[in-house]
């Protein structure tokens, strides 16, 4: 359940019709930061920025907290000029298969952010119009910024190595 | 090489594939594209980054948070001082510290001298891919001082790593104030020289005017920040609706034209060059006196000769170098206005002396996604003209 000051913002009290969406939320250092619910997040955006003005998406990225599960958890940072806030969501994913909706139909700025998650951190995106790698070379194998991945790399880290 | 961006942009018989970079010199870096051109006409452009990827988000994972200030220079590495402020704001968030007057305006000072010389860079290379050869001698003129400057002060001409969580690495050197008062005395006089060369420059404006133009919708929606979505009549600049740094106590405008074509964003942006100009004469005028470093032993190290001589100093300053300082465990982000656009750290800590992961939305990546909008249907020797105006930095782009 969301505490008291949460239910106070305007943001929350309008997610309020999409019961059961938000998860969980934290007001920390003036930031406001709300779990949403990982299947449902292509509506909660959509709402966001038709209903809510949130129209920039300001980037997607994603930490990973192995060994802890679910493991994977995707953020997103949203910002309305008109009301000048910033808002982040984050989704929790499990680690065996990790995916989720892409919300490129939302705002097309999700395109490569959602490219740059799913080479560096093996999420996929589901509808997403081209995902393929993005930084990494097209034959690379693995996902460099999953903690399990060591900071020098492996030695043979392309396929035909 | 890459195939899957091969076969999405081989099309028809008619079509033709041109793969432009990575070596290209209009890049500016190793960007590569594959056009697919219908006679000059471009029916499809694909960007392929990645050239440059270093790993620098991973890297940052096995350093202490004074460590990673290094890194950050690297990211874009013509707007330096702008990645150092956006890093340490956001550890200074996480930590809650309280950075003395002398040293936020310090920082206002620095970062508008690095967008002016991040722009005179772009401003050089821009006129030179479309063939105005001697604006790029002048602009270097004027960014070598800036570069002496940041010497001066920091020791280094590009990697300056000058900001540190808690304030600045050093006090500024003797005789500071001259140096750069003279600077930017002259300043003014030689953007007045550049406009001269091309503002009203026939050839400039047959190149520039109504090319490159994208609606400023579409603009927003790609995610698309700083002087190109200002160019489209969108007057959002972080300094002045989330100001960081004391930004709430200059006078500045924000330069908006309504074009949205490759001649606003010059404009904006020499306008642009004009307003920090502005700024620096007024933090030169109303420098604070005082402290340049927080007060937090636990973060920041102490000074030298009290190191050498106290027990308590000599400890913080061991404690500091062999194992950094832990931050309390939160995540935050924190976003500035460098020269491209939005710059945005998103820093997490799970309560230990190193980062447990830190992002960077860097403006580069966000304005590159327009490209391809920029560069449809539109005829090929546009193209030159449009990714200038784009002022991407390929470092930025794949850090």
């Amino acid at each position: 359940m969301l505490s008291d000051q949460l239910n106070q913002i305007r943001v929350v009290q309008a997610l309020e019709a999409f019961a059961g969406a938000v998860l969980d939320g934290k007001l920390d250092r003036n930031e406001l930061t709300l779990h949403i619910a990982p299947e449902r997040i292509v509506e909660v955006c959509r709402f966001l920025k038709t209903g809510q003005q949130f129209v920039r998406l300001s980037g997607i990225t994603a930490v990973d907290w192995h060994p802890m599960e679910p493991r994977f958890e995707v953020v997103y940072h949203l910002h309305s000029m008109e009301r000048n806030e910033r808002l982040r969501l984050t989704c929790r994913l499990d680690g065996a298969q990790p995916g989720i909706d892409s919300v490129f139909s939302v705002w097309r700025a999700a395109d490569w952010y959602e490219r740059e998650i799913f080479d560096l951190f093996g999420v996929t995106f589901r509808n997403h119009p081209n995902l393929i790698r993005i930084l990494m070379p097209e034959d690379w194998v693995g996902h460099p910024l999953r903690k399990d991945f060591p900071i020098h790399g492996h030695k043979y880290s392309y396929k035909d190595g | 090489m890459n195939d899957t961006l091969a076969t999405a942009a081989t099309g028809s018989k008619r079509t033709m594939t041109l793969n432009m970079g990575p070596q290209h010199p209009s890049t500016h870096g190793v960007l590569r594209i594959l056009l697919e051109l219908d006679g000059e006409t471009i029916v499809k452009a694909a960007p392929d980054i990645g050239f440059l990827h270093t790993g620098i988000e991973k890297e940052c994972e096995v350093k202490t948070y004074q460590q990673v200030v290094p890194l950050t220079d690297r990211v874009d590495y013509l707007a330096n001082l702008s990645n150092n402020l956006c890093y340490v704001l956001a550890v200074e968030k996480l930590l809650g510290m309280e950075i003395p007057q002398r040293a936020q305006w310090m920082r206002v000072m620095l970062t508008e001298l690095t967008r002016i010389s991040s722009h005179l860079v772009w401003l050089g290379t821009h006129a030179i891919d479309i063939g105005a050869m001697s604006v790029f001698l002048y602009c270097f003129r004027e960014r070598e001082d800036l570069l002496r400057i940041f010497e001066m002060f920091s020791g280094q001409r590009m990697m300056t790593s000058y900001f540190r969580v808690g304030g600045l690495a050093l006090d500024a050197p003797r005789g500071w104030d001259k140096v750069v008062r003279k600077f930017i005395n002259e300043f003014p006089s030689k953007v007045d020289q550049y406009e001269n060369l091309l503002t009203a420059n026939p050839i400039w404006m047959q190149r520039t005017k109504g090319v490159g133009h994208v609606a400023l919708e579409d603009l927003i929606d790609i995610g698309v920040t700083g002087p190109m979505i200002r160019a489209a009549g969108m007057p959002w600049d972080i300094r002045k609706s989330e100001p960081y740094s004391s930004y709430e106590q200059f006078q500045f405008h924000v330069p908006t034209q309504k074009e949205s074509d490759v001649f606003a964003r010059y404009l904006v942006r020499v306008a642009e060059m004009r307003e920090s100009a502005n700024i620096v004469v007024q933090a030169l005028d109303g420098m604070p006196e005082g402290p340049w470093q927080a007060d937090a032993p636990h973060v920041v190290l102490p000074e030298r000769e009290k190191m050498k001589t106290q027990m308590e100093s000599l400890i913080y300053h061991f404690k500091i170098i062999t194992e950094g300082f832990s931050v309390p465990a939160g995540q935050v982000y924190q976003a500035i206005e460098a020269p491209r656009g939005e710059l945005g750290y998103y820093v997490v800590s799970d309560g230990t002396a190193k980062p447990y992961r830190v992002h960077m939305r860097t403006p580069s990546f966000g304005n590159l996604m327009a490209m391809p909008h920029m560069l449809e249907g539109r005829l090929l020797a546009d193209s030159i003209a449009s990714l200038g105006s784009l002022d991407f930095v390929l470092g930025d782009v794949d850090r």
